[in-house]
């Protein structure tokens, strides 16, 4: 899943919330922020791996904390190039990639599945981390477009391509379904995803509320900070699910903030 | 420069210093307009790992004496995780470290995770200002900010530091100040509107 700030799949967040998933495994690329701390309060998650999990300016994730704190999630803490370099590894099929830096950091401890070698190409001693290439079974995000030839449209958005290069499905929902191939249209094209690495499609307007989806709707700041302080307590979290979860409706309240 | 996440602190130094040296190249990671990256997230990793970010600044739930930084957990608290610091602090030559609040309980003798660590050029909290000592990985106290004083910065700081010839921090000019309740702050709120409204009453 991306961050908040790039084109997360709100809708679909709050439909796993519905049908009770259990025992997700989520991927933060790089870091993850409200969709991820409501999926853990709504005990949807087994396993976290993100470099970081916030809510950006309205402070911690408070479902995160908690869940982390009492040991009920499992967390594998990251940083975030050695999350693009792993998926970028999945990219090409080669089975790891090295990554300079984070020697010295107690993340690497952390994690059993890193290495820290002998760069083979440096005739002096040149210790490299290497991580393994990860391939996540979905890829899930919201766009602003889909077209009738199954390609969607991420502009600028290129985290998104690499994860859902590097996963076994792509699922997307888009703000609005356009006629034709947008893959013909040389100014969109470079912004596209093709269908090639999309394994499906859905239609939900105002999905990535009330986060943003750039040039579309911005992020809904005042609702972020209300989540935030609802999310401090158990209670105060429920009753926010059973508010904006729940009763579907009032989660596609149109977004009022400048996009 | 580069401005990471969570951090409207730096993101006001550079406007300002930028608003001076206007051919200064600044990227801000979660700018909400103008964005500078068009390859995704990782662009600004790709950007350092080839040595082209000259300064980035990192901020920590705790900050030591050796210049480590935790944004893990500390006290049985959980916090959000390490963004990308592990691989910023030592890869940008000159890594700013900042932490508003000075206390004992931010400013510690050994961090309780170490998220990143490295050779900072300096770390500025809301008292004071410390320079980094790479031969001696210890702290100097370059200066003091106007209304604090080194006894008190010693009081509250958790780890030892050096100090001979402590200076008062130069307070803003009154061009930088109208510049800061201007336009530095105007171009904050965009992406800081809470940090805009808390410093600079804009609403």
């Amino acid at each position: 899943m991306p961050p908040d700030y790039s084109m997360p799949a709100m809708e679909v967040v709050r439909e796993l919330i519905r049908r009770k998933s259990r025992n997700l495994r989520l991927l933060g690329v790089p870091v993850l922020g409200m969709c991820a701390d409501l999926l853990i309060g709504a005990g949807c998650v087994a396993e976290v791996e993100s470099s970081a999990v916030s809510l950006g300016e309205a402070g911690l994730a408070p479902r995160f904390s908690e869940a982390v704190e009492e040991n009920l999630i499992r967390m594998k803490d990251a940083t975030c190039p050695a999350i693009h370099t792993a998926l970028q590894a999945a990219e090409k099929g080669v089975p790891f990639m090295p990554l300079r830096g984070v020697l010295g950091s107690d993340l690497i401890a952390g994690r059993k599945d890193w290495k820290v070698l002998q760069n083979p190409f440096s005739p002096g001693e040149d210790p490299i981390l290497f991580v393994p290439s990860v391939t996540p079974d979905v890829a899930l995000f919201h766009a602003r477009w889909a077209d009738e030839a199954g390609n969607v449209w991420i502009g600028r958005r290129k985290e998104l391509a690499t994860i859902a290069h590097a996963s076994r499905n792509t699922f997307v929902t888009v703000e609005e379904i356009r006629k034709g191939d947008m893959l013909e249209d040389e100014l969109l094209a470079p912004g596209v995803l093709s269908a090639t690495y999309v394994s499906g499609v859905a239609q939900a307007p105002n999905g990535a509320w009330p986060l943003g989806i750039a040039g579309v709707y911005g992020i809904d700041d005042a609702h972020l900070a209300l989540y935030a302080k609802a999310a401090k307590t158990r209670e105060g979290f429920e009753q926010y699910l059973k508010e904006f979860v729940w009763s579907p409706k009032k989660s596609f309240s149109p977004a009022s903030s400048p996009a | 420069m580069a401005v990471g996440a969570a951090s409207p602190i730096p993101a006001t130094g550079v406007f300002l210093y930028k608003l001076n040296n206007p051919s200064l190249r600044v990227s801000m990671l979660h700018k909400r307009k103008g964005n500078p990256f068009t390859e995704g997230s990782r662009e600004l990793f790709d950007l350092a790992g080839q040595g082209r970010i000259d300064v980035f600044f990192l901020g920590g739930a705790q900050i030591d004496g050796a210049a480590n930084i935790n944004l893990v957990r500390a006290e049985g608290r959980r916090f959000p995780g390490s963004f990308g610091s592990a691989f910023m602090y030592p890869m940008v030559p000159r890594t700013i470290l900042f932490r508003e609040e000075h206390s004992k309980r931010t400013l510690v003798p050994k961090v309780e995770f170490i998220s990143a660590a490295g050779n900072p050029q300096a770390l500025l909290t809301g008292k004071a200002l410390f320079g980094w000592q790479k031969d001696r990985r210890r702290f100097r106290l370059e200066s003091v900010h106007p209304g604090h004083g080194v006894d008190e910065v010693r009081q509250e700081t958790g780890f030892d530091f050096d100090f001979q010839e402590v200076t008062t921090t130069k307070a803003p000019s009154d061009e930088e100040l109208s510049l800061l309740r201007g336009p530095v702050a105007k171009a904050i709120q965009a992406d800081y509107p809470d940090f805009a409204k808390r410093v600079w009453g804009l609403n």
